[in-house]
């Protein structure tokens, strides 16, 4: 999933301060997965939000509405009557969703409530790593099904380099595994340790975000 | 004797003798002097001088620019290149400057990682690794031609180094990651500074068994400690170097002001130790910001004067 994490209160308001009446815009997608932008989340915003502006002697009034999803322009639809007197919206999707909302209501304001961090998933309540790059050729298979452009701090092919101590990377303060370390150790157990012994050649990033914003077609999905 | 680059260094090893080469850590401003000063103590006791390239993800002057200073002192440079910096267009591009400026010794790293240095908030490269920037060196060097498969005009030719680790983990795979930079195109490899003399022992043997050190030459890495602190600050700090605390108390069983020379009379030890191993091709000493040392070092090792060769 996308995951995403809350801005800092006082960052969204000030992003807000000259509103009076603003939508907060959440999403069913990731990020109620990763509690970040779920419809509880929509109401706590909303809550300090309110509480925040009392206190300064501005009142604000905040709307909330949570979208089945703030990556598909159907789903975006919704917000229209909410968004009639607004002054902005403020959506704590990922940030796919504050585009979306933008290209629908063009004179409109839109400001992020999150800053989404990583493609990842949660490796226990409350903790989420980082595990994929989206580089748009996907070559872990030859690395045991781990990720070293995603996972690597320094994105090496061939790894481990000489910052790899106890599994951990030299990065992070020994909170990042060292990834070419759970590689070695993966294809020892697979038999395969011959695969680290030739040199992994260059990788093509034409396909990752190098070559431009990228597009997916699928015809056969168009017809 | 069958030269890939005809560079001083590398007709010293291929003539069998014990090779020398020494750090010189270009400043952190455009004070060339100081770079001057530093390397006039290398001129005569090493056989070449690695000039690093922003070490530490610290920005100091560009390395190229500090191996024309050391061709024009007369001092044959070693050009370390990271590939944290810059991606393959760069990268290239500074291989083929760097050899039309008659530079003949190139040492590919993929470098220090820079959240680590003086700008942490900087946007990294990494388009290539070490083992790919041997090879993309090699390929130009060798059959002409760029990552592309663009001809070059004019071939590179340098002498190939790459760096090696022996004290990082996982250990059992460090020697496999040597042969696959051997593979990819490295002739001579300088060591991360060894403290842990049966580790690196163990470490030589492996390449030994694996006939690593019949096709490279294998510089060992020696630092000496300046301060107790500064040994200290290895051992805890420094990822990838393990510091014995045998000498540490050497170092702290002696008056403060003889630490220094006892921090030396351990760096004589050290590559007098390293030189007896079997497969160990020369040093690689990188006094830090110490380099008035060097040629007392070297001396008392019995590496001078060095020899010349033609």
């Amino acid at each position: 999933m996308v995951v995403a994490e809350a801005k800092p209160i006082a960052e969204i308001l000030q992003m807000v301060k000259d509103c009076q009446r603003v939508v907060v815009a959440g999403c069913k997608g990731c990020v109620t997965v990763c509690n970040s932008g779920g419809e509880k989340e929509v109401g706590i915003l909303a809550s300090e939000l309110r509480i925040a502006r009392r206190a300064a002697g501005q009142d604000l009034e905040v709307l909330e509405y949570t979208c089945e999803r703030q990556c598909d322009p159907e789903y975006i639809e919704p917000l229209d009557d909410l968004v009639k007197d607004a002054d902005a919206v403020v959506s704590i999707a990922c940030s796919v969703g504050p585009q979306y909302i933008a290209a629908r209501y063009p004179y409109l304001a839109v400001y992020p409530g999150l800053n989404t961090v990583f493609i990842g998933g949660s490796v226990e309540h409350g903790v989420f790593k980082e595990y994929c790059q989206a580089c748009g050729t996907c070559i872990i298979g030859d690395f045991g099904g781990l990720c070293p452009v995603a996972r690597c701090a320094k994105q090496l092919m061939n790894g481990p380099c000489g910052g790899s101590s106890g599994g951990k990377c030299e990065v992070g303060k020994g909170t990042i595994d060292c990834v070419w370390h759970l590689i070695y150790e993966r294809l020892k157990n697979l038999g395969q340790l011959h695969k680290l012994e030739q040199p992994w050649g260059y990788k093509n990033w034409a396909t990752s975000r190098e070559a431009g914003p990228r597009t997916m077609i699928r015809e056969e999905l168009r017809k | 004797m069958n030269l890939t680059a005809g560079s001083n260094l590398e007709k010293i090893l291929k003539s069998g003798q014990k090779a020398v080469t020494c750090e010189c850590g270009p400043p952190r401003g455009a004070n060339a002097d100081h770079f001057r000063h530093k390397a006039q103590y290398l001129k005569e006791c090493a056989d070449a001088v690695n000039v690093t390239d922003n070490q530490t993800a610290v920005v100091r002057f560009c390395s190229m620019a500090a191996c024309r200073i050391l061709l024009d002192m007369g001092i044959e440079p070693v050009m370390q290149m990271v590939t944290r910096d810059m991606n393959r267009i760069a990268l290239q591009s500074n291989i083929l400057g760097a050899a039309a400026l008659g530079i003949k010794n190139l040492l590919c790293l993929t470098g220090d990682h820079n959240s680590f240095g003086d700008h942490p908030q900087s946007k990294n490269v990494h388009d290539l690794d070490s083992v790919q920037l041997l090879h993309c060196v090699k390929t130009m060097r060798d059959e002409g031609k760029m990552i592309s498969g663009t001809e070059v005009d004019g071939r590179p030719a340098m002498f190939i180094g790459a760096a090696a680790n022996p004290f990082a983990d996982p250990f059992e795979f460090r020697v496999v990651r040597l042969a696959k930079k051997i593979k990819a195109g490295a002739q001579f490899i300088q060591t991360q500074c060894i403290y842990d003399m049966d580790r690196f022992r163990k470490f030589m043997e492996m390449a030994n068994d694996m006939g690593l050190t019949e096709k490279c030459y294998i510089l060992a890495g020696i630092t000496p400690f300046k301060s107790v602190g500064m040994a200290n600050y290895m051992k805890k700090f420094v990822p990838g170097i393990i510091v014995p605390d045998e000498y540490i108390t050497r170092l702290k069983g002696v008056p403060k002001d003889k630490v220094a020379d006892e921090g030396i009379k351990i760096a004589v030890e050290q590559i007098q130790q390293c030189l007896e191993m079997k497969g160990v091709a020369g040093i690689h000493l990188m006094a830090i910001e110490w380099e008035e040392k060097a040629p007392e070092i070297i001396k008392a090792a019995g590496l001078l004067p060095r020899p010349k060769v033609s």
